[in-house]
């Protein structure tokens, strides 16, 4: 009784502090979104007096057009692979961060780490384009010191997708991995090697599954918007770079058919959450 | 099983000379402490022993082959560390049967040496716990187990009683001496507790500022220490100071000190002798005059009873001597009290000056 009674006054006095989150996620998020769900079972968009009505057919079109989830299979398979490859890069740069460097110099990097955060992400893209084009900053320099000529131009393809979305999100998978790494005591290190694992041995069996949470939650925060993205998709991919976020966006844009982007969108959001949904027992279990 | 030799190690770290020129030798199945204050040097000797760290120049040999650029993992060492250091996403048998698995040995030795090493160190039913499911002790006993498991050349212990409370540190104590004797292994213990120390070791080597002061066993350096820090920091010591007379010392004010033991000097050099408080005899009289005994006369300042005994602070000549008596029952003398000290030269020890 007496806890009861504590707990609600706890409540109570916590509200003010909760209020204006809330406030803000209820307007911001939640009733845009409610308007995107009753959007999506809409014929039209009731804009400037056209007539509608409630259908299926926005979600029925996901179904009978094989084009659709050829682009959403793209997309996971787009997802995956620039999550594998920020866990390849960001992983040891986590690791050097947390348990080698010290001081002034582990600042110094960390700070180049989060720059791309603080970088606009079109002009980012952009820059991209600028180094990956033929003639541009990457084929010039490396015509200028190799001895025989070589023709780069990744530009509109599918690696220069990738290379871009690597670099916009790579910053999460350092960010999260460092943290569990850093609370990783150096103490287990030194146990393991005394009880004569090599330092691949430590990593593979202490180091690893004791980071797994970052890992998990790393992947988390870049898988999803990966699959949903669009613009380094439409820049860096070109022709090349038709994805199921591209298409979502086509409908906003340019055919101007909110109705079935907003129902793609929440196939999407339905498939994303299955995904987590199972895979992340599955991870928890290995760590 | 293996003796250490560590022959003329230093250490720098930057400009702070961790360890200066230190050799020592840890004999096949001893039980060694390394004692000093923080910042001694004492951790970092036990981390090259290990392997964690490379010595900048000297030699250590592990039963005989020449380890100091050998890494840790190929030591084959086993070492207990101050905060235990278990891995915390394995069980406990996972937790001991670590080393023998990243061996590559099978699954049924393991199970068995795993079994028997828990069993050792008397947690056979708690193999399939967390490590955040034991108690402080339980956990010390876990990273004991992992230790010795592998049969080590030499088993290393970092203060690994230091986090324990008293009474389960005393326990812990017994039982480390139980299963080092058992198994007979080459055991080095780092430990600023000079108690643990005493009790526990075949050996001490006493460290400061990176240099051995002083090694042997527990008595030889109670009884006969080499130094004021050795005297000091091990166990309790009144210490005077003077010049030689060549068997003891003469006081400023003229007092003369006979020393039966410690070093031999050569008369008129600066000097010291120690004596412990529990040797020192206290009386409100005189008493029979006895030629061959140091006398001191002073003033009891301060009395600290303590149950078994009491400690008197004897106030003599601008120092404060320190008295242990046992609690006979008779003979307590009040504070402000004139009393006599008495102690026989072969409890004074004569240690040169520096």
């Amino acid at each position: 009784m007496a806890a009861a009674t504590a707990s609600r006054s706890g409540l109570r006095s916590a509200l003010p502090l909760l209020a204006p989150a809330y406030l803000w996620l209820t307007v911001a998020i939640f009733l845009p979104l409610s308007a995107m769900v009753f959007f999506s079972f809409m014929t039209e968009l009731p804009l400037s007096g056209k007539p509608w009505a409630f259908t299926l057919g926005n979600y029925a079109a996901f179904f009978s057009q094989s084009l659709y989830l050829t682009l959403l299979l793209a997309s996971l398979r787009l997802g995956l692979e620039v999550t594998l490859w920020c866990v390849v890069i960001g992983y040891p740069a986590a690791y050097v961060l947390a348990k080698v460097l010290k001081g002034r110099s582990r600042e110094a990097i960390f700070l180049l780490v989060i720059l791309p955060f603080w970088s606009n992400g079109l002009v980012r893209i952009f820059s991209w384009a600028m180094v990956l084009r033929e003639g541009g900053i990457l084929d010039t320099a490396l015509n200028a010191v190799l001895p025989f000529k070589i023709n780069i131009d990744l530009m509109y393809s599918y690696p220069a997708v990738i290379i871009g979305l690597v670099h916009s999100y790579v910053p999460y998978m350092v960010l999260t991995c460092y943290l569990t790494l850093q609370a990783i005591d150096d103490s287990l290190i030194e146990a393991g090697r005394s009880l004569g694992a090599s330092r691949l041995q430590v990593l593979k069996r202490v180091i690893i599954p004791l980071s797994m949470p970052g890992l998990v939650a790393g992947a988390a925060l870049i898988f999803v918007p990966v699959v949903g993205s669009f613009m380094e998709p439409r820049i860096l991919g070109g022709r090349t770079g038709t994805f199921y976020g591209t298409v979502i966006e086509d409908q906003f844009v340019a055919v101007f058919n909110w109705p079935l982007g907003a129902a793609l969108s929440f196939i999407l959001l339905a498939v994303v959450l299955v995904i987590l949904a199972v895979a992340s027992p599955v991870l928890r279990r290995a760590a | 099983m293996a003796g250490v030799q560590v022959s003329d190690v230093s250490r720098s770290f930057g400009a702070h000379k961790a360890l200066d020129n230190v050799s020592i030798d840890f004999a096949d199945g001893g039980f060694y402490a390394l004692l000093g204050p923080s910042g001694s040097g004492k951790t970092t000797l036990l981390r090259q022993i290990a392997g964690f760290d490379f010595p900048d120049s000297g030699r250590i040999t592990i039963g005989g082959e020449s380890v100091e650029r050998v890494p840790v993992e190929k030591r084959r060492i086993g070492m207990v560390f101050q905060n235990y250091a278990l891995f915390p996403n394995m069980s406990v048998a996972d937790n001991v049967a670590f080393g023998l698995s990243v061996r590559g040995e099978a699954r049924a030795i393991i199970a068995t040496e795993v079994q028997r090493a828990l069993d050792l160190v008397q947690l056979g039913k708690l193999g399939g716990r967390r490590p955040h499911q034991l108690s402080g002790g339980q956990r010390q006993r876990v990273a004991l187990a992992r230790a010795i498991v592998t049969k080590p050349r030499v088993l290393l212990l970092d203060e690994p009683l230091g986090a324990l409370d008293k009474a389960l540190r005393v326990d812990m104590q017994i039982e480390l001496k139980r299963i080092q004797r058992e198994i007979g292994i080459t055991t080095i213990f780092v430990t600023h507790d000079q108690e643990e120390a005493l009790t526990m070791s075949d050996r001490i080597g006493i460290l400061r500022d990176g240099r051995l002061v002083q090694e042997g066993p527990p008595e030889e350096i109670y009884d006969r220490p080499k130094s004021e820090f050795a005297a000091t920091f091990l166990g309790d010591a009144n210490i005077f100071r003077g010049d030689t007379t060549g068997d003891g010392i003469r006081l400023p004010d003229g007092t003369a000190i006979a020393a039966g033991a410690g070093a031999k000097l050569a008369a008129g050099a600066k000097a010291s002798c120690a004596v412990r408080p529990e040797r020192i005899r206290i009386a409100t009289d005189a008493g029979a005059p006895d030629g061959t005994a140091n006398m001191l006369k002073g003033q009891v300042s301060k009395r600290i009873f303590a149950g078994n005994n009491s400690t008197y602070f004897v106030e003599r000549g601008g120092q404060t001597l320190k008295v242990i008596v046992q609690n006979t029952g008779v003979d307590r003398l009040a504070e402000g009290q004139d009393v006599v000290l008495r102690w026989s030269p072969e409890s004074t020890v004569l240690i040169a000056a520096g």
